[in-house]
């Protein structure tokens, strides 16, 4: 293709932006719209998710030193073959003495009368990286020479899993429907606006154009169109998100529910609006003049 | 030049069948109306010509590409051989008279300075020098269609092939077209032009070809309307 040809197909795709400017503004108010649904539920999904994972780190595992251990220091030696199996994050080692402290400012002193610290074991707090591996990492926990008992609840475990899975599932098909959803639209949008322009393409054809020039217009059209819906979708999507973080901050301050910080977020976001945006506008326009074009 | 031996087709969805058999050749460099009454045929044959169907049978060869076997990505390459001219001139609203002519340059790929060259020149030959700048609703039916007969001109094709170009207009400038279309003819440029005005085929001495339930049934080299329309 040559210069003057390529720059004249650029033209006429603003061209057609710019004569149809309503069609152009509903084709990129669509897009944002289904953007900020589509982002908004990725969200929402990516907070659940962090907080799940919070949760979940909330769920410990404790590691029960053999009775016949009695000195702290040779309990606390355990920390390294605790370390070693694969699954586990950290172990936190806890003498008897430090258990039964814990214990005593949690229930009343009168519940202890009698009782010394030796009816505690020396134990270790234990982090896993996956907690779905829980019951496997318990096996391999209690293998370990010197370690007796290890409590873990498997049970919590699992359905922290299963409603982790339920939640990425269902933002997953959320997101395809909304995709198809606004593809559709786009498509069908933008077909209203070469419905106006069939005789356009078919004077086009009469006089000798290829496929490939006729559709370079509205692929750049819905490149343009796709583009911006895609920035517009992702700065709506900050501005709410925002808004929302520093309203929830002022709710709810001390609370356990705070938000994925957007930063982290931003980059991927962006990228994947654009992509999306593009994506649903070119082949969009392509989808939407498929039919002029089999004269 | 335009080829067909024993063509036939048959629209699938309707099963009608629109032309039967036909055998007709259009020589380089011919002036030839095509008449008929309605539903006899004519455009299909127009549309075969201009690649917009395909045969059921037969052969067609038109400017040198075989009309049956070519493939669909090739038919850009067979259109701008030809000029193609409709009742409805087909102007683009939006675009100026220039706009309107360029863009078939444009379209074939055409370098900025030939079409700032060609375009003039070609408005100059149909008489609309100084209606650059007009848009078709500026402009009369008769000056319409000379700018659908430019736009056809400007690529320079072998052959222009016209469907009822005279419908949406008075008998003057009816006439002065089809004059008009004598000059195009005798710059070396093939002439079919499809039509019911008995008086205007009977006013130029051309070859007429009568087509009638998808038949040729006449094909007469003095230009003399013979078939009863009515």
């Amino acid at each position: 293709m040559s210069l003057s040809k390529g720059a004249y197909l650029i033209r006429e795709g603003f061209r057609s932006i710019k004569t149809h400017s309503f069609m152009s503004f509903a084709s990129v108010t669509i897009i944002t719209a289904c953007l900020i649904i589509m982002g908004s539920i990725t969200l929402l999904s990516l907070n659940i998710d962090a907080l799940i994972a919070d949760l979940e780190q909330q769920n410990e595992v404790v590691a029960f030193v053999d009775e016949s251990i009695v000195d702290p220091s040779a309990a606390a030696a355990l920390q390294p073959s605790l370390l070693g199996v694969e699954n586990v994050l950290s172990a936190d080692f806890v003498s008897r003495t430090d258990a039964m402290d814990s214990f005593m400012s949690k229930y009343d002193d009168r519940l202890m009368e009698g009782i010394d610290e030796s009816v505690f074991r020396h134990r270790f707090v234990i982090h896993l990286v996956d907690i779905s591996q829980m019951a496997d990492t318990k096996t391999q926990l209690e293998a370990i020479p010197g370690i007796v008992k290890v409590n873990a609840h498997i049970e919590y475990a699992n359905r922290f899993v299963r409603v982790r899975n339920i939640v990425s599932v269902v933002s997953l098909i959320l997101t395809v429907i909304l995709f198809f959803v606004s593809f559709f639209i786009m498509s069908n949008t933008i077909k209203l606006t070469t419905y106006g322009r069939r005789e356009e393409i078919a004077i086009m054809k009469m006089v000798g154009a290829t496929n490939g020039f006729i559709r370079t217009p509205f692929v750049i059209e819905g490149l343009i169109l796709g583009l911006l819906g895609g920035l517009f979708g992702f700065l709506a999507v900050w501005g709410i998100y925002t808004v929302l973080n520093s309203s929830l901050l002022d709710t709810l301050t001390g609370s356990f529910i705070s938000l994925v910080p957007f930063r982290t977020v931003r980059l991927p976001l962006l990228l994947s609006y654009l992509g999306v945006g593009i994506l649903i506008g070119v082949f969009g326009g392509v989808n939407a003049i498929r039919n002029y074009l089999k004269v | 030049m335009v080829q067909m031996t024993d063509v036939t087709k048959i629209y699938d969805s309707s099963s009608t069948v629109a032309l039967d058999g036909i055998d007709l050749t259009i020589n380089e460099g011919e002036f030839v109306f095509l008449v008929g009454p309605s539903g006899s045929g004519k455009t299909t044959l127009m549309k075969l010509i201009t690649g917009e169907v395909r045969a059921t049978a037969g052969e067609i060869v038109v400017n040198d590409f075989d009309m049956v076997k070519i493939k669909r990505r090739k038919l850009p390459k067979v259109r701008r051989t030809l000029g193609v001219i409709f009742q409805d001139y087909r102007l683009i609203e939006n675009m100026t008279v220039y706009d309107n002519v360029a863009f078939a340059m444009r379209v074939v790929g055409a370098k900025g300075k030939n079409i700032a060259k060609r375009v003039p020149y070609v408005l100059e030959l149909v008489g609309l020098e100084g209606r650059e700048k007009r848009f078709p609703n500026e402009l009369s039916g008769g000056e319409q269609q000379r700018v659908a007969i430019a736009r056809a001109l400007v690529n320079n094709p072998r052959m222009i092939v016209a469907d009822e170009p005279t419908g949406n207009l008075d008998p003057v400038r009816s006439l002065e077209l089809m004059l008009l279309f004598e000059k195009i003819n005798e710059m070396g440029t093939t002439i079919l032009v499809v039509t019911h005005e008995k008086e205007l085929v009977n006013a130029f001495s051309k070859r007429v070809i009568t087509i009638d339930d998808g038949h040729v049934v006449s094909d007469d080299g003095d230009g003399y309307y013979s078939y009863e329309l009515e």
